[in-house]
């Protein structure tokens, strides 16, 4: 659904009201609209024609009757041409799509090599990047700490991090404090719990005690997904199971090597550990929680304030390339872009198995599923505040939080949501919302008694 | 008699790689059809599974794939894929520099604990602690603080090799022969000339046995180094064929490492060997 009317048809209004006719205003229109998801539209150039020539024919008709009139007179596409002669709207639109020159051409923005990163990847090969007037040199990295070293450092403009990692920087927590934030969402979805060839009878995880799961960070989506399900199976994730922090190529060596039981890992390691024949998918982590987000894509304060402009260009460059990723009938081809020595350096095969959903789950069957990994980039607040939920309940931060504020000084909502409306893109209305993990409903605005419902959590 | 004795040695030698790379062709051969599985299935998986090949790559493997980098070594496809030519060249680059910067500061400082027993004494115990620490466990400090990745690997490299060429240098210029030193007192010979006309000469072999052995720790120390920061160089190459699971580009990167690793000893020992005179 675009929040961008086709400024040429009569019976739109510019103004008020909504183009259903159900809603009372525009603006509820579009909130229903994007109840959930913010759709991209079709082609970028025209969405980015339709915000022009729409601003355009505001100005030239201040009163919507006469605009009507107008273009009821001579129709639509009359409308245009003429319009076109006075407003040269092909050069508007290019002028519009840079918006603010960029103060810096030259970044380097650093990426961990998994499809997580897809859209920060994906933006180089593909021209998105050079589409929105930068230079943008993607740089591999071995690590999620030494990431965080290198953006602190400013060797990176900006970075992949995971999701939670803005947060944790931003608090201190595993890093010195440094404010954070984070424009765009990378990926929603796109993980898995992997479990080895020999547990394929052991479905049921109360039989997983004593087990041992790796898990790639800390401060991850990884590890609070991981624990939430096993505390949701009586397990306690602190006693009852070990955990351990192990770079993802090395949890497949792992397993085949009957070192770990299993992982919860993001995508194409769990593909890949199924591709080499040493695992099972057991579940994806979209059942735990379908739309969790993943990866962020992260820059620091300083970045953004000593360079708005390049910052804006290459949150739009990300929210494009999240655009494009998020179709269905473009993965086929990112998963060949992206598969290169020179970005994710994986076999094809498993990139794309992972990207367009249809794919072996170790067991001899074949599983499809569109949404094993999406794309959506609007920074929800709320996602913000589950993870802060998360923290404290794992005993990773103490004491009170201030949940709103920490989200809403991390995770840029608000600009984001000014960045996509400028590119046609509908986000949604608020940056709150609620969701279920498992069943259990979680409300944004009261996250102390969202921690005080579990049973099983670090006592604190 | 000595030719022969390098003939037959040389053949030992073949017979020994031959046997490594036969048990290793055998040992890594396919087993067949691990498991049936139906096609569409068994397209989605990798040689593995399907063909039960060996998670190990055989001898054959290596070499189509060692002749592959060998035919464009100098490949630039972006900054995270160079060829292997170029990955070699920044890790010997960063040795290069870091080394350097060790001969610097090690050996001038090395003769001046050498020539003063206070100085010896004095310094003693810091060099003895810094000495066993890891140079990987500077790594993270060094990236903090200095807050640049390549410029950390080479102060690593720099901080890992000073240790054997101070002490060595110490070493070598404390023992020089009191005789030696006599004669140059009696000829009234002053303190910088004694250091360059007999010091020097006299403790070269041992300086340089140093230098050798920094050489060395230096060259493990940057392949670890750079799996660990990443962006280029040979240990980068490394971590992320490791990233890949591909085990063959591995074994290539090991051996490479292996080799270059020995033209870097050869020529320091080669050095050795000219500055060494009979007694």
């Amino acid at each position: 659904m675009s929040t961008f009317d086709d400024p040429f048809d009569s019976d739109r209004n510019l103004q008020a009201g909504c183009v259903c006719g159900q809603h009372r205003s525009a603006r509820e229109h579009e909130q229903a609209a994007s109840a959930l998801r913010c759709d991209p539209v079709e082609s970028e150039e025209k969405r980015y024609e339709g915000v022009v020539a729409s601003a355009v024919m505001r100005a030239m008709f201040p009163q919507d009757v006469a605009r009507r009139a107008f273009l009821k007179s001579v129709g639509a596409s009359t409308a245009l041409a003429a319009l076109s002669q006075f407003f040269p709207l092909k050069t508007a639109t290019e002028v519009f799509a840079q918006a603010g020159a960029p103060e810096k051409k030259d970044l380097k923005v650093g990426f961990i090599p998994i499809t997580c990163a897809t859209p920060i990847i994906m933006a180089a090969p593909l021209g998105f990047y050079a589409k929105h007037g930068l230079n943008v040199e993607v740089v591999k990295t071995a690590g999620w700490a030494v990431i965080r070293d290198k953006t602190i450092n400013k060797e990176y403009d900006a970075a992949h991090m995971l999701a939670p990692m803005p947060i944790a920087i931003s608090l201190g927590l595993g890093a010195n404090a440094i404010p954070f934030a984070v424009p765009a969402i990378e990926n929603i979805n796109g993980q898995g719990i992997t479990l080895a060839m020999k547990h394929k009878d052991k479905r049921d995880p109360k039989d997983w005690k004593g087990m041992k799961f790796a898990i790639p960070f800390d401060y991850s989506m990884h590890n609070y997904l991981l624990r939430y399900y096993l505390a949701e199976h009586g397990l306690d994730p602190d006693i009852d199971v070990q955990l351990r922090s192990v770079p993802p190529p090395e949890m497949v060596a792992n397993l085949r090597a009957d070192n770990i039981d299993g992982f919860l890992a993001p995508d194409n390691i769990c593909q890949r550990a199924i591709y080499d024949g040493v695992g099972f998918m057991h579940i994806l982590s979209k059942e735990i929680w379908d739309g969790h987000p993943c990866c962020s894509f992260a820059a620091s304060r300083e970045f953004i304030t000593t360079a708005p402009n390049s910052f804006a260009a290459l949150t739009r460059a990300i929210v494009d390339a999240t655009a494009y990723a998020s179709k269905a009938e473009n993965r086929k081809q990112i998963a060949e872009a992206i598969a290169p020595a020179n970005y994710i350096n994986a076999p094809v095969t498993v990139l794309e198995q992972v990207l367009t959903g249809t794919y072996a789950d170790g067991l001899g069957g074949v599983k499809t599923d569109a949404k094993r990994v999406d794309f959506d980039p609007f920074p929800w607040q709320s996602f913000a505040v589950w993870m802060l939920t998360q923290m404290k309940r794992w005993g990773q931060i103490k004491g009170d939080v201030d949940y709103k504020a920490v989200a809403e000084q991390v995770y840029l909502a608000t600009d984001t949501k000014k960045l996509m409306t400028e590119m046609g893109l509908s986000p949604p209305a608020s940056a709150y919302k609620s969701f279920a993990v498992m069943g259990k409903n979680f409300d944004p605005a009261k996250p102390e008694d969202y921690v005080a419902s579990f049973k099983i959590r670090k006592s604190s | 008699m000595t030719s022969s004795l390098r003939l037959r040695a040389g053949l030992v030698s073949i017979v020994l790689l031959a046997a490594f790379l036969g048990i290793w062709h055998l040992a890594t051969r396919s087993t067949g059809t691990a498991a049936t599985m139906s096609p569409e299935y068994a397209k989605l998986m990798g040689l593995t599974a399907t063909q039960g090949k060996s998670a190990m790559p055989g001898p054959l493997d290596v070499g189509t794939k060692l002749w592959e980098h060998l035919k464009r070594p100098f490949y630039d496809n972006g900054p995270n894929d160079k060829g292997l030519g170029i990955q070699l060249g920044y890790s010997i680059a960063r040795v290069g520099t870091g080394y350097l910067l060790a001969v610097l500061v090690a050996i001038p400082l090395g003769f001046l604990i050498g020539m003063s027993p206070l100085l010896s004494k004095a310094l003693d115990p810091f060099i003895q602690v810094l000495k066993p620490i890891s140079p990987l466990a500077w790594m993270p400090l060094a990236l903090y603080t200095i807050k640049d990745s390549s410029v950390s690997a080479i102060f690593v490299i720099f901080i890992c090799s000073i240790w054997p060429m101070l002490l060595n240098t110490v070493f070598g210029v404390a023992s020089v022969r009191k005789e030696w030193i006599n004669v140059a007192r009696t000829l009234e010979v002053g303190t910088v000339r004694r250091a360059f006309t007999v010091i020097l000469p006299a403790a070269a072999p041992t300086i340089l046995t140093g230098m050798r052995i920094s050489i060395g720790i230096a060259w493990l120390v940057i392949v670890a180094a750079e799996m660990l920061v990443g962006g280029t160089g040979i240990g980068y190459f490394v971590w992320n064929e490791w990233n890949n699971l591909s085990i063959t580009n591995v074994i290539i990167a090991i051996l490479l490492i292996g080799v270059v690793g020995m033209l870097l000893d050869q020529i320091l020992a080669r050095f050795t060997r000219m500055v060494t005179f009979p007694e």
